[in-house]
């Protein structure tokens, strides 16, 4: 009795369990759709911003992080599964920039097409020319280092173009029916970005060659492009909030130099920042490293005009 | 990879070189004054030997230089064939102030100084160990000061380090392990293989894992928001380690109304979880089912639920005249959490408050030798603050009946500080009240404790979970 008791029950879990596999399975028609634009994620809205230039109504782009966030830090929210789940291409930055929040996201889209290393997978790192490839022994005794590099490349317009390229060689890849498209829309903004380019180094040629402070190592491409010359940093180790005995160091050193501009991103808190501006006579510039940054900065192009503007004004206004 | 062994060739041969033009200078000190002569053309030998050698290392910076360059020309442009630098960027010399970086991206950078040989040397071997998994090791150090007398720890321990293992296994999977050294001994906490690229959208786990049962059970001991877990994990879901087996975990997310996403979770495990399920035969199998809904609020705000079902054997009735497969353990548990996180201040300002009920029905054998289930229930509700980029501050309530004698009820609260030097390095100190049952004398008595806590990340540090 007891014996036939232990069986039915035994089945019943097993028939419970088998169920719910099954329910599990059958809920969701497998994605079948017939999508006729390519549907693409991208780690930061810069690369949205440049895959959107090269793939204009072909595709529709989403990116996970928001432009004002702080891409070292992004929360791997559930909700992201949804898009990764759909997506045919993923677009990261790399560099480890964001190997604090994706690979689980990456890992539980459960979506074969944009695993690592899978066609879907595009690491626009590989196009970009990166400074500050640490040499030597790296150790966290400085920070929050990058072994591969300094992950903010997208800030030179050069970089732009570069992965510009590479996401028109992979759409064409994905898409060969498109490839002229793909192609037409990259000489189109090759061109016009090479166009700004030239009016963004006109405006900041007067200002080349001046020192600077920046919060975090976010700008070293875009110092090296615009003839900006960073001289410290707010953080004494990237990653590593202010502390007391750094902000004596940066502000001595920043007198000595006669530097009055530091750049803030609009992730940190501006508490030290003001405080040195203050001690200095300088002031503080909220530059945005990533295009949504601030409501007006729409695509790739007002970024840097908006970077470019701000810093123009705070330059004339500190000399 | 072929450039720097390459580059390590010439250097070996121009050290080769400098070794073997090194010895005949030794045979001087033994030569007699009176060949000065044959000194003096041996000195000239020696000079020019040297000057060999100086342009032999001349010509080993130079070669560096020029790979270097190479180097960076590659990376500057790895794809595409035609060149697309920006034609502003050919800036002409004499326009920028010469201490302004060069806007040319292809320039070669001057040699590097002699100091990095070594350094190339690392950076090859280092290459040879690319395909090795990111390896992390997390030290969680614990110490204890006040009562307990119910479930007192030791005033120092080095809790456990946790041997992190990840690696992708192959186009289709991935693997993590972890490996806790502890006081008692090695464990393998998880070993698991995550098939990654399964049909209709399924995502399978296979090894030994920590089951999807509540919230608190799936999180490592380093990533608790306390240094300790609650009451009821203890008492309920079979302490430290809960629902830690080997089995099979299926998932996949489930059709879920606009803005809401739902995942189902379903776990078939051997059966053996600390004392909670044994599994004396083969078929003495526990299932798990999670069900989790989340949902954005705002996107600062986002809220998380979750309901858990979990049935395996325990070992009550081993030793008595009853069946001991008849003895059953049912778990169920409800979670809800939410979080808030600024994310233009994710890094200084966040809140999470969490909730989670337990019920366990477990079968037993009555002080009177009768056949019974115990029904005892438990819950924890805590709330977690950062204050600013370094400081964390906490709160939980805690409250659980024993799972086999549910007059027994278990009551405490905890406050907590955590100061975080870096990302990578936790101080914490947590102040425990408890009022606490006995099991054996049934006799309550209260706790007062101070706890503290240094926790460290070795190496590539994972992702935290969600």
């Amino acid at each position: 009795m007891q014996r036939t008791t232990t069986h039915t029950r035994i089945n019943r879990v097993s028939a419970l369990a088998a169920a719910f596999l099954l329910v599990l399975a059958l809920a969701v028609p497998s994605a079948g759709r017939a999508e006729s634009k390519l549907q693409i994620m991208t780690a930061t809205t810069d690369l949205a911003s440049l895959a959107q230039e090269v793939g204009g109504d072909k595709v529709d782009v989403e990116s996970i992080a928001r432009g004002y966030q702080d891409p070292h830090f992004v929360e791997a929210k559930p909700s992201f599964l949804l898009k990764l789940r759909r997506a045919d291409l993923l677009i990261v930055v790399g560099l480890e920039l964001e190997i604090g929040w994706l690979p689980p996201l990456i890992t539980q889209s459960t979506n074969p097409k944009i695993q690592v290393g899978a066609p879907g997978y595009l690491d626009a790192s590989r196009f970009a020319k990166i400074l500050e490839i640490p040499t030597g022994q790296v150790t966290r005794a400085e920070g929050d280092v990058h072994p591969l590099g300094n992950p903010h490349y997208w800030l030179d317009p050069e970089n732009g173009l570069r992965i510009a390229k590479g996401i028109q060689n992979k759409l064409s890849e994905m898409r060969p029916i498109d490839s002229a498209y793909f192609a037409q829309r990259y000489d189109s903004f090759e061109q016009r970005l090479k166009q700004a380019d030239q009016r963004w180094l006109a405006d900041m040629k007067p200002y080349a060659g001046r020192k600077i402070v920046t919060y975090h190592r976010s700008w070293p491409n875009f110092a090296e492009h615009f003839g900006l010359n960073v001289i410290g940093y707010v953080e004494p180790r990237p990653g590593i909030p202010p502390s007391p005995q750094h902000t004596v160091e940066l502000i001595a050193q920043m007198k000595r130099d006669g530097v009055k501009l530091i750049i803030v991103e609009p992730y940190f808190d501006l508490k030290t920042p003001n405080s040195v501006a203050r001690q200095t006579g300088g002031q503080v510039v909220v530059l945005t490293p990533s295009v949504g940054g601030e409501k007006e900065i729409t695509d790739y192009f007002k970024l840097f005009d908006y970077d470019i503007a701000k810093l123009k004004q705070a330059f004339d206004t500190v000399h | 990879m072929k450039r720097i062994a390459v580059l390590s060739a010439v250097i070996f041969f121009s050290a080769a070189a400098s070794a073997q033009q090194a010895p005949p200078a030794e045979p001087k000190k033994d030569v007699p004054a009176t060949q000065s002569s044959v000194a003096a053309s041996e000195e000239t030998r020696m000079k020019t030997l040297e000057d060999q050698v100086r342009t032999l290392a001349e010509q080993v910076t130079l070669l560096r230089g020029e790979l270097k360059a190479m180097r960076d020309a590659r990376s500057v442009e790895p794809r595409s064939e035609e060149p697309i630098l920006l034609t502003a960027a050919h800036v002409a010399p004499g326009i920028l102030a010469p201490s302004a970086p060069a806007a040319v991206p292809a320039s070669p950078e001057p040699a590097l100084p002699q100091a990095t040989q070594t350094q190339i040397f690392g950076g090859a071997s280092s290459n040879a160990k690319l395909l090795n998994p990111d390896i992390s090791l997390i030290g969680d150090f614990i110490g204890a000061a006040g009562r307990n007398n119910v479930s007192p720890s030791p005033s120092l321990e080095l809790h456990e380090s946790e041997v992190g293992l990840q690696a992708i296994i192959d186009p289709y999977a991935r693997a993590d392990a972890f490996i806790s050294f502890g006081e008692t001994g090695v464990n393998v906490e998880e070993a698991y293989v995550t098939f990654t690229s399964l049909p209709a959208g399924l995502l399978l786990k296979v090894g030994k894992m920590r089951a999807e049962f509540g919230k608190v059970n799936t999180i490592h001991n380093h990533a608790l928001s306390f240094i300790d877990r609650p009451l009821v994990t203890n008492n309920l879901v079979g302490g430290e380690d809960g629902i830690d087996d080997a089995g099979f975990s299926l998932s996949r997310f489930l059709p879920a109304p606009k803005d809401w996403f739902f995942q189902g979770t379903a776990q078939v495990f051997r059966g053996d979880s600390d004392d909670l399920f044994q599994a004396r035969r083969r078929q003495d199998l526990s299932v798990v089912g999670h069900l989790r809904a989340y949902r954005d609020l705002s996107e600062s705000t986002n809220l998380d639920l979750g309901v858990s079902y979990a049935r395996g054997h325990n070992n009550a009735g081993v030793g008595t005249t009853f069946d001991p497969s008849r003895f059953l353990t049912n778990l169920y548990s409800v979670d809800a959490t939410l979080r808030w996180k600024p994310l233009r201040r994710a890094i200084y300002h966040s809140f999470l408050f969490r909730n989670e009920f337990f019920w366990s029905a477990r079968d037993q054998v009555s002080p009177a030798t009768v056949f019974q289930t115990e029904h005892a229930f438990g819950l924890y509700s805590d709330a977690e603050y950062r204050a600013n980029r370094r400081w964390t501050i906490g709160g939980r309530f805690d409250r659980s009946g024993h799972a086999a004698n549910a007059n027994l009820t278990d009551t405490g609260f905890s406050a907590i500080l955590t100061y975080w030097p870096s990302e990578f390095s936790q101080i914490r100190g947590q102040y425990r009240f408890g009022h606490l049952a006995d099991p054996v004398t049934t006799n309550y008595s209260n706790a007062n404790e101070f706890l503290f806590q240094f926790l460290f990340v070795m190496g590539a540090h994972g992702a935290h979970p969600f």
